[in-house]
């Protein structure tokens, strides 16, 4: 504590003493295409990676449309193999930038954010036909031929792309796979955060991926009346902050954040794209789906983010919204800025990347960790799309329809997930 | 670190097929009985499954129940039993700053609804078209909930009014040690002063059994300690749940609570599995914690699966570090995510006892050490992930 008030120290901790949290290399894979300059420039470009599902056939879904990672994806990819693929582009597009480590050897832990896995349909319908039973399907058939599956398709795991990755990239420890839903790939960033800050490494590797769009997370989305039914045409689905909103469209992507100790970036000469200056949380006790009419747990996570960065409201310039176009979401979402920034929230744009690359669910947080860091590198604030039909109860700066250049200097970014997981990242420039 | 603090575990909540809570685990393994388990229900698959348990106790309302699946409801209940063994339970002042770190599987399956289609698609003529139309109109929205294994964690905010903060790490025993990891270095470094931490694991489900039957895991056929399941090993799945209170001392001197024991050290660690390296990675841990452990009064609690060739892997190093050993896993079965904390929990009873409960099976050796104050507590997962964890009592 005693070196933070003195010289180069000084710099390179934060108020509270602790290590300044730096990134130092960034990996994107969205709907929008492979790498971030392809992705920043649509994304600032205003287009739309929602397009109808061409994976699987949709007959008898409410919902047809998706923001599918169709450059990677080839035939018959499960869920587990498409997200360790979008995680491991995004992790080598992160690290190489970054230029940390060496090849297969990463200083540091792997906080991934991963969907949550189980046994596929197709796996299941493989087993049943290779049982060829006589009596009724059902878990107890399957599990007689469940090795002799396992020897020719390979065995399912839960840890799988965790392991993989971990493998891959040659991170140190144990891969920690995190899943707060919605919000999992802020906690992970949060996790890294957190161990460099305890002083555990100097380096973490956090990815967040998702590539888990299936018919039966279609239909489970559906049923809890969650997704836009607004399927043609499909690029205008996404309707964020709009009167017209009426849910999210499900998506896949991942992005990969280098996070690292500020004195260890500047003394290895690494270029230094931002800084992590906070994260805060709050749970929600309400309901297991909805938030807190009052909006308390929201605004007490940005709160908890802002004094954890050392920073006041007044201090924030651009909030890069969860935005997810369900009516619930962007009222309460309002609701919770609205509160925590008081009248100053008409002179702070918030726009939601989720309007052009829809809800990348696990990996949202870190996706658009990724676009905030960059919206502070270019000093170009992202639009939110299909902003056609404002909702005169949120009156706030969207950023409509145009990306716009802005001086900012420091933005949020808000994720909020069902089971009442709420955090918030806030993130900087480079010091001075 | 030089800054930072110890951490003490304040609070136990333990439901496992012994029962519920600490002193029936202990009453049971004083006994002597042989372990509770069914190999009937499953066959040729041996299960260790809950006995009956009145949720009601925990989760007082049947709205709540009734949004959970079964792994939902024994976390709850567990967690439930360990907030109010720290003293934590109905005190929203207390509740509103206690984080959470929570180590799930998830993934619980309609049996009956899954069965029906794969029995339906074996005529189907449109195999998509019938899969999409059932599963639109066979799937509950509740079940949806049910999956997702964040909502363990958040059916826990619900009903117990845990709301700090929430994470849920996934990935098979190695998630259940990295949780009660990283909530020991939160503390230890003052990012949180209380956390609940925990998981759990409902063993006895056909869907839940295919999972692992792919790497031939399960324990069929005959059942047998532990340590001696060899040739083939296997692993006798259980339900159960599995939570701690991990404290600050400032903290919970602030409030009158009193510690069990205190967490002084959790490694984790993974490697590639070839031959050798489950006992390299366990020498290191050792080698590291070994300059804490005072060899008179102390003594380990083996998480060992019963899975081989971890569980031999495992014992090899035991024998070479030499002192007392007492496993779990025969008694209580194995939980997967939630056996750390399981074993965690059971440690602390040892410790208050001062002495190790009776040995089951082959590779429990020693005796109990005259002043027991330190145990090791071991965790080789089934396919990934070394942990081990000092704890020791509190004077």
């Amino acid at each position: 504590m005693a070196e933070a008030s003195s010289g180069a120290a000084a710099a390179t901790r934060d108020k509270a003493g602790r290590p300044i949290v730096a990134v130092t290399g960034i990996g994107l894979v969205t709907s929008l295409g492979v790498g971030k300059s392809d992705n920043w420039a649509k994304l600032t470009g205003g287009v739309s990676g929602i397009r109808r599902v061409s994976r699987f056939p949709t007959e008898g879904l409410k919902t047809t449309i998706a923001g599918t990672v169709d450059d990677v994806y080839k035939d018959y990819m499960s869920p587990a193999e498409l997200s360790e693929r979008i995680a491991l582009l995004a992790g080598e597009e992160a690290i190489e930038q970054s230029g940390i480590g060496s090849k297969g050897h990463f200083p540091g832990p792997l906080c991934l954010a991963p969907p949550p896995l189980e046994v596929e349909w197709p796996a299941r319908f493989k087993m049943d036909e290779m049982a060829a039973a006589n009596d009724d399907a059902g878990y107890h058939v399957l599990i007689r031929v469940a090795r002799e599956y396992a020897a020719n398709f390979g065995a399912f795991r839960f840890g799988i792309v965790g392991e993989r990755l971990a493998e891959h990239f040659g991170t140190e420890g144990s891969p920690i796979s995190l899943n707060t839903a919605c919000a999992s790939g802020a906690a992970a960033i949060q996790l890294g955060l957190e161990a460099i800050r305890r002083g555990e490494c100097t380096a973490a590797l956090a990815i967040g991926a998702d590539g888990s769009v299936t018919a039966e997370s279609l239909v489970r989305f559906s049923l809890l009346s969650a997704l836009s039914t607004q399927n043609e045409p499909p690029e205008q689905a996404s309707k964020p902050f709009s009167k017209n909103r009426d849910g999210f469209v499900i998506a896949e992507g991942a992005a990969a954040l280098v996070l690292e100790d500020l004195a260890h970036a500047r003394a290895r000469g690494a270029r230094v794209l931002g800084i992590i200056e906070g994260c805060g949380e709050k749970s929600d006790s309400f309901h297991r789906t909805r938030s807190s009419p009052d909006g308390k747990p929201i605004v007490a996570c940005i709160r908890n983010a802002l004094a954890d960065a050392g920073v006041s409201p007044d201090d924030v310039d651009y909030i890069n919204a969860h935005g997810t176009s369900t009516p619930e979401n962007d009222k309460m979402e309002h609701l919770g800025v609205a509160t925590v920034f008081g009248e100053r929230i008409k002179d702070i744009p918030i726009s939601s990347n989720k309007s052009m690359i829809g809800h990348t669910l696990t990996a949202a947080g870190t996706v658009e960790a990724a676009f905030t860091l960059l919206t502070l590198e270019h000093q170009r604030l992202p639009p939110t799309i299909n902003y056609k039909v404002p909702d005169p109860a949120i009156a706030l700066d969207v950023v409509p329809n145009v990306a716009r250049d802005a001086h900012i200097h420091r933005a949020i970014s808000n994720s909020f997930g069902f089971g009442g997981q709420n955090v918030c990242l806030v993130m900087a420039r480079e010091p001075a | 670190m030089t800054d930072r603090r110890e951490v003490w575990i304040t609070g136990v909540g333990l439901l496992t097929c012994l029962g519920e809570g600490l002193e029936a685990a202990w009453n049971y393994f004083e006994r002597g009985e042989p372990p509770p388990y069914d190999a009937k229900t499953f066959a040729p698959y041996i299960v260790h499954p809950l006995p009956a348990v009145n949720f009601d106790k925990q989760i007082p309302k049947k709205s709540d129940q009734r949004q959970m699946e079964m792994w939902q409801r024994i976390g709850v209940y567990a967690a439930g039993l360990a907030l109010g063994d720290a003293g934590l339970a109905g005190k929203p002042d207390l509740l509103d700053h206690t984080d959470m770190i929570v180590a799930a599987i998830g993934g619980e399956r309609d049996i009956a609804a899954d069965s029906a289609i794969m029995t339906g698609m074996r005529r189907a003529e449109k195999p998509a078209a019938f899969l999409n139309e059932r599963l639109m109109n066979d799937l509950r929205p509740t079940l949806f909930l049910a999956q997702l294994p964040n909502l363990l964690a958040g059916n826990i905010s619900i009903v117990h009014g845990v709301v700090g903060s929430s994470r849920t790490f996934l990935g098979e025993e190695f998630a259940g040690v990295d949780a009660v990891r990283i909530a020991q270095g939160r503390v230890a470094a003052g990012q949180s002063e209380v956390t609940l931490v925990g998981g759990a694991s409902h063993g006895a489900r056909w869907d839940h059994l295919l999972c692992f039957e792919f790497d031939g895991a399960p324990l069929k056929d005959k059942f047998a300690p532990v340590w001696d399941r060899k040739p083939e090993g296997g692993i006798a799945y259980a339900s159960l749940g599995a939570f701690l209170v991990l404290e600050s001392p400032e903290h919970a001197r602030a409030r009158g609570a009193r510690p069990r024991a205190r967490i002084s050290a959790v490694y984790s660690g993974r490697n590639r599995r070839t031959e050798g390296e489950i006992e390299a990675t366990l020498r290191q841990q050792w080698e590291t914690i070994k300059p804490k452990v005072n060899r008179a009064g102390a003594a380990v609690l083996s998480g060992a699966t019963g899975i081989e060739p971890a569980t031999s892997a495992e014992r090899r190093v035991l024998e070479e570090v030499g002192l007392p050993v007492r496993n779990t896993g025969t008694y209580i079965g194995h939980g997967i995510e939630a056996q750390f904390a399981a074993n965690l929990g059971i440690g602390c009873l040892v410790l208050e006892h001062g002495a190790l409960v009776p040995p089951s099976g082959s590779g429990d050796a020693g005796e109990s050490p005259p002043s027991l104050s330190q145990l090791l507590v071991t965790s080789v997962g089934a396919w990934r992930g070394e942990g081990l964890a000092l704890l020791e009592r509190v004077n």
